[in-house]
């Protein structure tokens, strides 16, 4: 059932989350780009991460960093639906003196791990994580780092996946949401560039929560695990 | 111990020396290295496995492996070579570094033509200026690596952005032993500001000169307070003599001087041409106008 949230709410579901889209787009109709990440971040924060608004500082918590950081209204209504912030805040965004850019900083975001919005960087970012846990012992937490696949077309993402690959990083995952916009597309698929360099990895449907979570806690010790999740192609 | 207990005699042996200890005794200690110097850190990498990583000929992984680590509570050294360091990278430095709100010590080896030779590919004399585009940074520019020490100690201890330029040339004697501008000269016709390695062409250059000089081992955050209280003292012109992009401390002078009416001459590498020629690097001095000689007399003109 659909319901309105409001201010006294304190728990939102999946249903709720086009109506907190819709505080920041204006109609509960959106496009493919702006929801194309909407099922992938419920299932890592309702079910796969272990973090929550009062653990925002916890070093064991689970690390998701969002590196495709456009469009990010389903990652906001998310954030706001988990109660890291409240969904008034959604009203204003992209205004002087909101928390929430058309993409977000970590400085001004809570439950943010990373800014983002250049194409990139969260990946590579993400490996420097993991790194960074490990050598503080802390091998509980995961490090799940979303991008798209045109933004694998940036040179920055390779050197990582092969560095990672080769290091091992078994707290690593990386989510490529699929909606085939990349300009000159990945032959033989996306996973299979992860695969070659090491990596665990699926494709999955990126509207289907089952798979989602089967493919998404599907971790290995001694490898990173890799999800392509495909949704509706952009055009 | 796995390291000699003779103090090293360049700035990289000691920058080495210095890291492969502290990693001894400061546990989110982490160096980040792609492949420049990392057989140097071959044993401490023994020794720690998950704190002296080396990610391959990946500069932009370098500096964003940086940005992660301090993200999950490390303090990251990243060190290659200067063209490597800042510019291939320097997206990375802006957004994984500034933009995360984390810091690193970032160290250069090879500085501006350090390494004549091998030609502009290896060539960074925009380094400083670049980074200057960025808030947050301190920049250090020691002359000797008995000043790189101290700083780079304080890095290390430190959670801030620092930036630690280290040359293959020397002055003959350490001078700074912290981030203000020293003394080292006093004169009544106006003040020389050497950076880093320009000291001792920039002593031997004033030797029959009226002017004060001071060093800077350390050029942002800039040391207003000492450069205004020697420019009241003798005149309000001030020549800078910086061994990068000439002019790239200009604006900073100009900060520490903005009541007074005042005169600047930057020198230092010059900005108008790509010198395509190899030689050795007092080759380069003498295309760039920075011999003891040509400093000489670009003072002597500025301060007549």
């Amino acid at each position: 059932m659909t319901t309105t949230p409001t201010a006294e709410r304190t728990e939102f579901g999946y249903d709720d989350l086009r109506p907190l889209m819709a505080r920041m787009t204006g109609d509960e109709k959106h496009d493919n780009a702006a929801t194309s990440t909407l099922d992938v971040l419920w299932v890592l924060y309702d079910r796969i991460l272990s973090v929550s608004s009062d653990r925002v500082d916890d070093a064991d918590r689970d690390r998701f960093l969002l590196s495709k950081g456009h469009g990010p209204m389903a990652y906001y209504a998310v954030l706001a639906a988990k109660g890291f912030f409240a969904p008034e805040e959604l009203d204003g965004w992209g205004t002087v003196g909101s928390r929430l850019g058309f993409h977000p900083d970590r400085v001004l975001v809570p439950g943010a791990e990373i800014g983002s919005g250049s194409l990139g960087h969260g990946l590579p970012l993400g490996v420097g994580t993991a790194l960074g846990l490990r050598a503080r012992a802390k091998h509980d937490p995961r490090v799940v780092v979303l991008v798209g696949d045109a933004e694998l077309d940036e040179g920055s993402n390779h050197e990582a996946i092969a560095y990672a690959g080769r290091a091992g990083l078994g707290s690593l995952t990386t989510v490529v949401v699929d909606n085939q916009s990349a300009t000159h597309g990945w032959p033989d698929g996306i996973a299979e560039r992860f695969a070659r360099e090491g990596w665990a990895a699926h494709t999955v449907d990126g509207r289907d929560h089952s798979a989602l979570y089967r493919a998404l806690t599907d971790t290995r010790h001694d490898r990173p695990l890799a999800v392509v999740a495909r949704v509706e192609p952009r055009n | 111990m796995t390291t000699t207990e003779t103090p090293a005699t360049t700035m990289r042996e000691r920058f080495v020396h210095t890291v492969d200890r502290a990693l001894d005794d400061q546990a989110n200690l982490a160096v980040v290295l792609a492949d420049i110097s990392s057989d140097r850190f071959e044993q401490a990498q023994a020794r720690h496995p998950d704190r002296v990583l080396n990610v391959g000929i990946r500069e932009q992984l370098l500096v964003s492996t940086a940005g992660g680590l301090a993200l999950a509570g490390m303090r990251p050294v990243v060190h290659t070579i200067t063209p490597f360091a800042v510019e291939r990278p320097f997206e990375q430095l802006k957004l994984d570094l500034n933009h995360q709100g984390v810091g690193a010590v970032l160290v250069s080896t090879g500085g501006s033509y350090d390494y004549p030779f091998a030609g502009r590919t290896h060539m960074a004399p925009g380094d400083v200026a670049l980074l200057d585009t960025l808030p947050h940074w301190t920049i250090h520019v020691p002359g000797h690596a008995d000043e790189l020490d101290p700083l780079l100690r304080t890095a290390l201890s430190g959670d801030g952005l620092v930036y630690l330029r280290m040359s293959e040339r020397q002055n003959s004697e350490p001078v700074a032993t912290g981030p203000g501008l020293v003394r080292v000269r006093s004169g009544g016709t106006g003040v020389v500001l050497a950076v880093g390695p320009m000291l001792d062409p920039v002593l031997e250059a004033t030797a029959n000169l009226d002017v004060s000089v001071l060093y800077a081992a350390t050029v942002r955050p800039f040391d207003h307070r000492t450069l205004r209280a020697a420019a009241k003292l003798a005149a309000p012109d001030v020549a800078l003599v910086e061994p990068y992009l000439a002019g790239t401390s200009a604006h900073v002078v100009d900060d520490a001087l903005h009541d007074l009416p005042h005169r600047v001459l930057s020198l230092g590498v010059t900005r108008d041409n790509e010198l395509r020629d190899y030689g050795d690097i007092e080759d380069h001095d003498t295309a760039h106008g920075l011999t003891p000689k040509q400093i000489a007399s670009s003072l002597r003109a500025f301060f007549r």
